[in-house]
């Protein structure tokens, strides 16, 4: 049987069926890291009730399985996990998948709107400094890019705080809008921005620096190749020759390190959520840390990895789409 | 290179004196030097230069810098003394970031260095272990595994060398499988020497230099993670720390901003000595790369 698919979809395929083994693997380290914290589900469950006789702690350990092999422990956690069941939160009495999905939106809109500042950003800054190598400009940006590098985000933060909301008070401290004003329509909209403007610089910068030193390597290093010297002895102006022919080959680099970094975003948004009281995943991990709520931790960890497997997937798509040079099949 | 070249060509210089001459070529990275002494000086001193301990109080709360100078850099609202803070809290940043980048690198090394000379299912298998771990979030993971292993500073050092360990994996793999076909490393085989001494007597000497330069980057990555570790108050309480006072600074903020932002800037110049110094090694190590 000969199945005629497109190259692209053979491709896509390929990629998702590599991606299983360290899902798989996740899980299995999920697993580990809650069979090493201390206590387990029943110890919680039954400090949470104040107390309880041997003889029911037992029978509650049997009820959840606890008193099982551990490969089949494992086995039953990764089945529950596979359908994004990630137990029970003792802190927030509900379900933890429930509990993480009200959180997923405000993380999404963080990650969205940082990346694509710094992504912007960077790109747009590191071409300006490759144009003129060597230059005051290109000094300049540089010096600024090892700053942002150098700046952890939690002092960025506070410092944009003591400027913009303490000294200045143009924007709010905290939150994401502004509780008890009830906005709808634009003008919700537009308070929630405001309340990201902040959050959003900070997490962005460092990575804005990220993709500003490779941008400038990577389009140093394209603007030499022939086909740009054939292109520019045809007659094409240095705009045209910059974002037809320089750019498109230099973004490459710079979109595979957009894929891979997407985890290290996530990983930073703790620090700023915390700092900026934004209800999502990152404020939520460091909450479960400290209220030892470790369902909740190991359900964000895994959904993180969920969430970093697809945004990489994706950039591979797209990198294939763009790079015509890689085989699909 | 011809031979009337070679001929004519003087002795080579001493090898620390060619390092130093490519070092001192980059202009930045002389300044990270200088950066980095100075932290380095710092640790060393604290205690010595700037008396007790920077954990008890030295003074009244909140007196601003530059005004007593018992405590030149002011103190904080529970009286401590900042500058004090900021030497202990460089020995602290400095010995985490060292240890941690150890660690990570023997980790790196060991399972890069395996999967690249064994290849086949044991790389498989490391390798997919290698991109389960790039796929947690860090942080996120570093969380956990304080979480369940607790403040103390050994943990935290260990639990960031645990999370950084995946990229220097990746390069020594990658080095040592465009070494394993070399012609030194047949000869090696072939003259009996076991599996061990190849990896790393053979061919680890010349997978080194790009995990070297690697290293400052894992260094700059490591005091950024303990500070912030520090600031969201999971670091270990019984040290001063940069991240620790930035995030006792913050309750200050409006009335003693200067609280938060000296050891901040600490922290800033400390990570920028760090991204220059690699650079400088890079430049000094692998001289033959194009600029």
């Amino acid at each position: 049987m000969t199945l005629r698919m497109p190259p692209i979809l053979i491709y896509a395929l390929r990629r998702l069926l590599q991606a299983i083994p360290v899902v798989v693997l996740i899980m299995i380290g999920t697993f580990l890291l809650l069979k090493l914290a201390p206590g387990d589900t029943v110890d919680a469950l039954v400090g949470d009730m104040g107390g309880a006789d041997a003889a029911f702690i037992a029978r509650l350990r049997a009820e959840y399985g606890l008193d099982q092999p551990i490969w089949v422990q494992l086995w039953r956690y990764m089945t529950k996990l596979a359908t994004f069941d990630f137990g029970w939160s003792f802190v927030y009495e509900q379900p933890v998948s429930t509990v993480l999905m009200d959180r997923l939106g405000t993380t999404l809109l963080l990650m969205a709107a940082s990346l694509s500042i710094a992504f912007t950003a960077g790109i747009t800054l590191g071409a300006i400094a490759a144009r003129r190598a060597y230059s005051v400009t290109d000094n300049l940006i540089s010096i600024l890019g090892l700053v942002f590098y150098a700046t952890p985000s939690f002092f960025l933060s506070l410092m944009l705080m003591l400027v913009f909301s303490v000294k200045l008070g143009w924007l709010p401290v905290g939150g994401i809008k502004t509780i008890a004003a009830f906005y709808t329509g634009w003008d919700h909209v537009w308070d929630v921005a405001r309340h990201l403007i902040m959050p959003t610089a900070a997490l962005s910068l460092i990575y804005l620096a990220f993709y500003l030193r490779l941008m400038r390597a990577s389009v140093m290093e394209v603007a030499d190749l022939d086909y740009v010297r054939t292109a520019r002895a045809k007659g094409a102006r240095e705009g045209r020759l910059m974002i037809h022919h320089i750019m498109r080959n230099a973004l490459l680099p710079v979109i595979t390190l957009l894929g891979l970094q997407f985890s290290t975003v996530l990983g930073g948004s703790i620090v700023v959520e915390t700092i900026f009281t934004l209800p999502g995943l990152g404020q939520l991990a460091y909450q479960s840390v400290v209220q030892r709520d470790m369902n909740t931790l190991m359900g964000i960890i895994f959904l993180c990895a969920i969430i970093v497997v697809v945004v990489n997937f994706l950039t591979d798509l797209l990198y294939a789409r763009l790079d015509s040079r890689i085989e699909l099949a | 290179m011809t031979l009337a070249d070679a001929q004519i060509a003087p002795p080579e210089p001493p090898r620390h004196v060619m390092f130093w001459r490519r070092y001192k070529r980059n202009r930045a990275a002389v300044l990270g030097l200088v950066l980095f002494a100075v932290v380095v000086l710092m640790a060393l001193s604290a205690g010595v230069i700037d008396p007790g301990d920077p954990l008890r109080r030295a003074g009244e709360p909140l007196t601003p810098p530059f005004v007593n100078w018992q405590t030149p850099l002011g103190t904080d609202q529970l009286g401590r003394d900042v500058m004090s803070g900021v030497f202990y809290g460089a020995r602290i940043s400095l010995l985490i970031g060292v240890v941690a980048t150890l660690v990570a690198i023997v980790i790196g090394v060991v399972i890069g260095a395996l999967a690249g000379y064994f290849g086949g299912w044991v790389d498989d298998l490391l390798m997919r272990i290698t991109e389960a771990f790039q796929t947690i979030p860090n942080f996120v993971l570093l969380l956990a595994l304080v979480a369940i292993m607790g403040s103390k500073i050994e943990w935290i050092t260990l639990a960031i060398g645990i999370v950084s360990w995946t990229a220097p994996a990746r390069m020594v793999r990658a080095e040592f499988m465009s070494l394993r076909g070399r012609e030194f490393v047949d000869a090696a085989r072939n003259l009996g020497v076991s599996n061990t001494s190849i990896i790393f007597r053979e061919i680890l000497p010349n997978a080194l230099p790009p995990i070297v330069v690697y290293a400052s980057v894992i260094m700059a990555l490591s005091i950024l993670m303990e500070s912030a570790l520090a600031f969201l108050a999971l670091g270990d309480p019984n040290y001063a720390s940069w991240g620790n006072m930035i995030g006792q600074g913050r309750a200050v903020l409006r009335s003693a901003p200067y609280c938060a932002v000296i050891p901040g800037i600490a922290i800033i110049f400390t990570v920028l000595s760090f991204s220059l110094l690699g650079e400088g090694l890079n430049d000094a190590l692998n001289p033959r790369q194009k600029k």
